[in-house]
């Protein structure tokens, strides 16, 4: 049994001061809990016992306090505490609840320091470990990084077990029994006479009672909840079409706004012209908002209509004005002085290419991409009465607040952040430019709630892109693998451009431009990876596995590359030259799996690919057919290890939606610029994965790990090197830029 | 001017070149067909008309005139499901759930008119509605098992029915 000592419970749980009109909880130095929001905010009968549980008379309530965009997190995150109090998740509703430091997330920073996530070295933990106290006083409570179930898992179980605790220690004075003669089941404290009484009666007394200085946590063999597949919460209103989205608020008296931005990114707006737009059906108001106009009117097309009618003159964007010359930068990055990184230099790498008689060496490309979540940026807001509420589907809803009290010069109490359901977001969700233009559209309509609707060609021409990228590499390679590599991934600093947005600065080198490269687990003796920085002002951004996204891609084709320079078979090699034994076995399950080796029909092609990312070991196999000289692919197979499975047929949908995203980029997915705008509005343009495309996808889910990991993101990387890598086997082409369509066509 | 939304006639009055879709969302509050593009390229909007599947965006309402409009709203709710929505749940199909509104009303009218579709006649009936979270296979499931209960069902009946009465069927229930 896990036991918790005094302090690491004391910093999760509720340290009580009293301080005047009531009791609150904690404050902000390190090692003492945050303020608990709830109490902020009850109601007549409500008891907040810890920041995750309010218990009132409609029963109990789990806050899970991440952003649900698809990722099933709201499940997971409320059944580590209904776990701990016995409950079912039937039995809690689970709610996001507000923003605050208190939920603060110490394991998303874990990713940017120069540590592989597998190194459970010393000096790799201690830095770990430190991260974690800037990410608390930083009190930033974002989503991201496949992070939340790596963060949550201790603090919520021991929150579900603190409250589970109490609950006991009220109910053994009340019965005048030993707390050991009780058991906890259904919502209810039972004594062994049969007597019971339920946690909604005993929640009011339960807040005044400390619980225990060490408080033990279920083991996993006990486990009714966790470690089960669990009918996601959501799922029965996504079904029904009665979920709520952010793009679903309704309030009383609504106006609907929409805006158009400059498309050149960053830049100024020169002037416009309105008039005709003010004489249409509908328009309330027409508002300048930070390089763009907003329309406000009584219906959201009515919006979409005037803000297209609007002229504009734009001035030019800070970064260069076309595709080709964005990869020209990308080019002339290779060099010493643009270096941001070097983690990894094993051996001697200038010797070994000075020595080898044959060196195998080729260059990959990536284009920049679009998040494009089907539901497009939009908020709403409502100022009135000196305060603010925002609706708002949002990833980091501190973050939010923080800006709405910028905005509006509101003190915080003033100001609700209500956080939605999200249709979908991929990283995208992470901005504020929507919310702050909501909040600002929302000024000019005082007393009125606003909500404002980007256009789908809005949302496409103003993302925060992922970077477009190089890599160059050289290899020697023997009878036996690669005796030396030299990897050079130069791409932009995702990580400085997007917390540069939110005021946080990011200094050092920018772990996304290597990141899925240089920490794979591989044994080589000589291996260097080498990051260089592009430096311009196209804003770019985290998309679903962030810098693995690409550096996958071009990690993985290398080693395929290698592999086939010496008629090795890519998935054996890559088991020989493994280090981590969780990655050999996810390699070997694919393998099984796939039935590696066996014989394919004339025309077919097996690709292998495997990636390191957030922690988890992911390997991926796809078969394709070529039908008329066109790809079609028939299937695909990944085995991941997450450490311990929480919720099995969800990590399957994460790990199959996660394929399908990789692929979807991976055959079509390109942004183009010219004249500083970006080229592709909507969907006949930027084209996405249709169902025909989509191959079934098969998933074994492996735990072999040593601790627990997120999965929203690691399926992803090795679906469009195992793609590119199958075509390869099935027609002899390398293709060593993405899309691959623009190298081969697609049924 | 007048349209008939889920068995209620309800009186608007907008532009006659407004979509439907914003009638529904906007005017009406009616918030199942969700907005994703405007063009008809992703189909998060459909709806049925007469029980045929439609891109609302692309609809202008002068043109829907008194034919029958039929949202998600109008299949069932999360207490009474019609047999495509609890297939939906049964393989927990949602991811972020935003197109599954237009996937549901979709396989809805493919299976209406087909309730024992082959791959091929699944792929082309869904390949208009997108799905950025990448649900298709288990869609695919859904839409099988689907297909099965309601095939299942219509044995069940003494005289087999056709086709539009099994929305009307769905509604009742959901009226009830």
């Amino acid at each position: 049994m896990s036991k918790l000592g005094t302090i690491t419970r004391r910093t999760f749980l509720f340290g009580s001061i009293a301080i005047a009109g009531g009791v609150g909880f904690g404050y902000y130095k390190y090692k003492q809990p945050h303020e608990n929001p709830l109490e902020l905010d009850l109601a007549d009968g409500d008891t907040a016992l810890t920041p995750y549980v309010l218990i009132n008379q409609d029963g109990i309530s789990i806050i899970a306090p991440r952003a649900e965009m698809g990722q099933g997190v709201h499940t997971t995150l409320a059944a580590l505490v209904a776990e701990e109090l016995d409950l079912s998740l039937e039995q809690v509703k689970v709610i996001h609840g507000p923003p605050s430091a208190a939920y603060f997330n110490a394991a998303v920073l874990e990713e940017g320091i120069p540590f592989a996530s597998i190194d459970t070295s010393a000096l790799a933990n201690t830095v770990r470990n430190f991260i974690h106290v800037p990410a608390k006083l930083a009190g930033l409570q974002i989503t991201g990084g496949s992070s939340s179930i790596a963060d949550a898992y201790e603090k919520m179980r021991v929150a579900g077990a603190a409250v589970r605790n109490v609950m006991i220690k009220t109910a053994a004075a009340r019965l005048d029994v030993s707390a050991t003669k009780l058991t906890t089941e259904n919502g209810f404290v039972i004594a062994t006479d049969g007597q019971s009484l339920s946690y909604l009666e005993l929640a009011a007394a339960a807040a005044t009672v400390e619980p225990d200085s060490e408080l033990a946590l279920k083991p996993n063999p006990q486990w009714k909840v966790l470690g089960k597949s669990q009918n996601r919460i959501d799922i029965p209103a996504k079904s029904t079409g009665t979920a709520e989205f952010g793009i679903d608020i309704d309030l009383p008296n609504m106006v609907y706004a929409s805006i158009r931005v400059n498309p050149r990114l960053g830049g100024a707006m020169n002037s416009f012209n309105a008039e005709k737009a003010k004489a249409m059906q509908g328009v309330k108001k027409i508002v300048e908002i930070d390089n763009g106009v907003a329309v406000i009117a009584s219906n959201t097309w009515y919006a979409f209509k005037a803000v297209n009618a609007i002229e504009f003159d734009w001035a030019q964007a800070n970064y260069p004005a076309d595709t080709a010359a964005h990869f020209k930068a990308v080019e002339d990055s290779f060099t010493s002085d643009n270096q941001d990184s070097q983690f990894r230099d094993d051996g001697d790498v200038d010797a070994a290419l000075e020595i080898a008689d044959e060196i195998v060496s080729a260059e990959y490309r990536v284009p920049y991409l679009p998040h494009a979540p089907l539901e497009p940026m939009n908020a709403t807001a409502w100022f009135r009465d000196g305060k603010l509420d925002v609706w708002a589907g949002t990833q980091i809803p501190t973050q939010a607040l923080k800006e709405a009290a910028a905005i509006t010069d509101l003190d915080e109490s003033n100001i609700k952040i209500h956080t939605t359901l999200m249709g979908g977001s991929f990283g995208r969700r992470l901005e504020m430019d929507f919310i702050i233009q909501t909040i600002k559209v929302a000024i000019e309509m005082p007393g009125a709630p606003v909500k404002l609707t980007w256009t789908r060609e809005e949302d496409m021409t103003h993302d925060n892109y992922r970077p477009c990228g190089i890599a160059r590499f050289k290899a020697v390679v023997g009878e036996n693998g690669p005796s030396a590599i030299d990897l050079e991934l130069a791409g932009g600093p995702v990580n400085a451009s997007q917390m540069g947005r939110i005021g946080v600065p990011a200094v050092g080198p920018d772990i996304s431009i290597i990141q899925g490269a240089w920490e794979q687990p591989y044994g080589v003796e000589n291996f260097r990876v080498t990051g260089y920085r592009v430096k311009n002002d196209f804003p770019i951004s985290s998309w679903r596995s962030v810098g693995s996204s690409q550096n996958g891609f071009f990690h993985e084709s290398m080693i395929d590359e290698i592999a086939h320079a010496k008629r090795l078979d890519p998935l054996q090699m890559r088991i020989n030259l493994m280090t981590h034994h969780p990655s050999r076995k996810v390699l070997e399950a694919v393998a099984d799996m796939s039935d590696w080796g066996s014989e394919l029909p004339q025309g077919h092609g097996r690709g292998i690919a495997y990636c390191l990312s957030f922690g988890v070991p992911s390997a991926e196999v796809i078969e394709v057919a070529i039908i008329d000289g066109k790809v079609k692919i028939l299937k695909a197979f990944a085995a991941v290890d997450v450490g311990t499975a929480l919720d099995p047929r969800n990590i399957e949908a994460q790990v199959l939606g996660g394929v399908n995203f990789g692929l979807a980029a991976a055959i079509s997915g390109d942004i183009n610029i010219k004249n500083g705008e970006v080229q592709e509005t909507n969907f006949h343009q930027y084209r996405s994965m249709r169902f025909y495309q989509a191959p079934a996808v098969e998933v074994r889910i492996l735990e072999n790990g040593d601790k627990v990991r997120g999965i929203g993101e690691p399926g992803t990387p090795p679906a469009a090197p195992a793609l590119a890598n199958a075509i390869f086997a099935a027609t002899g082409k390398r293709i060593r830029e993405l899309p691959l369509s623009k190298h081969i066509g697609f049924v | 001017m007048k349209i008939n939304v889920n068995g209620q006639v309800r009186e608007v009055a907008v532009a006659p070149d407004m979509p439907l879709l914003w009638v529904l969302r906007d005017e009406l509050k009616v918030k199942g067909p969700k907005f994703g593009c405007g063009i008809a390229q992703c189909r998060a909007c459909t709806v049925h008309l007469n029980g045929q599947p439609i891109p609302s965006c692309s609809l202008p309402v002068s043109a829907v005139g008194d034919a029958e409009i039929t949202t998600i709203e109008g299949l069932g709710t999360p207490q009474q499901m019609s047999l495509v929505q609890q297939a939906w749940v049964d393989h927990q199909v949602a991811q972020c759930g935003y197109c599954q509104s237009g996937q549901i009303m979709t396989a809805t009218a493919l299976l209406t008119k087909n309730s024992n579709p082959s791959d091929d006649e699944i792929d082309t009936a869904m390949s208009a509605n997108l799905c950025r979270c990448g649900t298709y296979p288990r869609i695919r499931a859904a839409i099988k098992t689907a297909a099965q209960n309601i095939r299942k069902e219509n044995e069940l009946k003494t005289e087999p029915i056709a086709a539009p009465e099994k929305i009307e069927l769905a509604l009742e229930r959901d009226a009830s």
